[in-house]
């Protein structure tokens, strides 16, 4: 599973960061996300799903390799 | 594909039980989740009362927010009587303005920096607590707690004196009241503006280490847009939490086995923030957005400049979402809700609405663990006119 981050896209709502800490931050400037694991372990992946899920803007996405 | 379209309904606000949405909302969800709505000044648009319409509304940018083409659902609403933008009011600019905004702000708003603020917002729970003890029972929850206390906050946050809180509670009252009169809106309006305006000037001659000083510095905003921001954040800074605060409490006391149940398990918190958020909906009067080009949304033809309402109180309830929707479930993974909106106008103040809650409902219960209504929950009265729902009062005793 690799996770992909628009910042482009990315509102700063911080849903990612409440829901998946291990997995994202965000920007002390801007508020934008910040990827901390781009491939999360078997154990973060549906934390990871949720996290992709909650993003009001769309800018996160999640592929299987 | 296209189907006959029922007649137009009007946006239903009238509740037979103080913590359901209106009972209509369900029926037409079951039916068809988008139907043809008249809005109050005769616009027919739509109304979207699912899940999955709602969301879908919300996060598409063939939608528009901007204040000049929409329609008011009930009443006599801010865009009937000014139809203007308001300079930097973001909730009803689209991309690219509102990027620019959201841009500057999102940075003050993060997760960390919220949770920088529980110490201050621990103290000033603590003070009002002590406050209301020393009062003694019984007290106005709502006057002496719900609303003292997301006000200090966001004032601390943006540097508003709250010395002045009954000028500006007054006014953004008055802005919320559907049953406002076109001239009292303006007046709280241009009431509100001046303030602002004034306290925007006097920080930038003298600044100090807040928020609205933080925009000035910053540059590339002229002060009518410092204001309109200023504006925005003060009033949804205070409004929707102290609802959110008092009608909460109300709703845990109407459910004991759930108080009990928190009460057990104080680490049940978080959760309970989300589940009184997805159950309340405390925003029961749209959002509007207006299509700016021809669509379709779940088989229905919009056209252009026709403006859809959403219910988030129905999308919050939907059976499709989540199992057993009108039941209070502290338990529940309650996220997805819609109650902060959704897509890029999902609301800036989030994270600290949610840091406010779980420490203040908490906090409240642990220091009055008798803590119960002081007078019959029926008499409670209720915010149905009012653009935000929620109590007016709260008698209590401990």
């Amino acid at each position: 599973m690799r996770i992909t981050a628009d910042t482009s896209r990315c509102i700063g709502a911080g849903m990612c960061v409440l829901t998946a800490p291990e997995l994202f931050d965000q920007n002390d400037d801007d508020g934008t996300v910040i990827l901390l694991e781009e491939t999360p372990s078997p154990t973060s992946r549906d934390t990871a799903r949720r996290a992709v899920r909650s993003c009001p803007s769309g800018a996160l996405s999640i592929s299987d390799d | 594909m296209t189907h006959a379209e029922s007649h137009p309904v009007t946006y239903p606000m009238f509740r037979e039980s103080p913590l359901d949405p209106p009972a209509e909302l369900g029926r037409w969800r079951e039916e068809d989740p988008v139907r043809p709505m008249v809005f109050a000044d005769g616009h027919i648009g739509w109304l979207a009362v699912s899940h999955a319409a709602v969301r879908a509304v919300l996060a598409d940018p063939r939608f528009s927010t901007r204040v000049e083409l929409l329609h008011p659902p009930v009443g006599q609403r801010l865009s009937q009587v000014t139809r203007r933008v308001m300079p930097g009011f973001f909730i009803r600019l689209d991309p690219p303005e509102h990027t620019r905004f959201r841009k500057l702000l999102t940075g003050q708003f993060t997760v960390r920096r919220m949770k920088q603020l529980e110490p201050r917002i621990e103290k000033i729970t603590g003070d009002r607590l002590d406050a209301m003890e020393s009062g003694g029972a019984p007290a106005d929850l709502v006057k002496d707690f719900a609303l003292p206390i997301p006000s200090l906050v966001i004032c601390e946050l943006l540097g508003v004196p709250y010395s002045d809180h009954e000028r500006f509670q007054r006014d953004s009252s008055a802005l919320l009241n559907l049953e406002s009169s076109p001239e009292r809106v303006r007046d709280a309006l241009d009431g509100l503006a001046a303030y602002l305006g004034d306290l925007v000037l006097r920080k930038h001659d003298d600044p100090g280490d807040d928020l609205i000083s933080g925009l000035i510095a910053a540059g590339g905003l002229t002060v009518e847009e410092i204001t309109g921001a200023s504006l925005l954040l003060l009033i949804a800074g205070h409004e929707t939490t102290a609802n959110m605060l008092a009608l909460g409490t109300y709703t845990l006391l109407r459910h004991p086995d759930q108080l009990a149940a928190l009460r057990d398990n104080p680490a049940l918190i978080d959760t309970t923030v989300e589940e009184l958020l997805r159950f309340l909906s405390i925003v029961h009067l749209g959002p509007v957005r207006a299509a700016v080009e021809d669509l379709e949304l779940e088989g229905h033809p919009i056209k252009a400049g026709q403006n859809v309402a959403l219910s988030l109180a129905a999308a919050n309830r939907d059976p499709a979402r989540y199992d057993a929707p009108d039941t209070l479930d502290i338990t529940r993974d309650a996220l997805g809700h819609v109650s902060f909106g959704h897509g890029i106008h999902q609301c800036l103040g989030q994270q600290l609405a949610r840091i406010e809650m779980r420490i203040a409902y908490p906090a409240l219960f642990r220091r009055f663990p008798a803590l119960q209504l002081a007078v019959p929950a029926d008499e409670i009265p209720l915010r149905s006119k009012m653009a935000i729902y929620g109590v007016h009062q709260l008698p209590v005793t401990w």
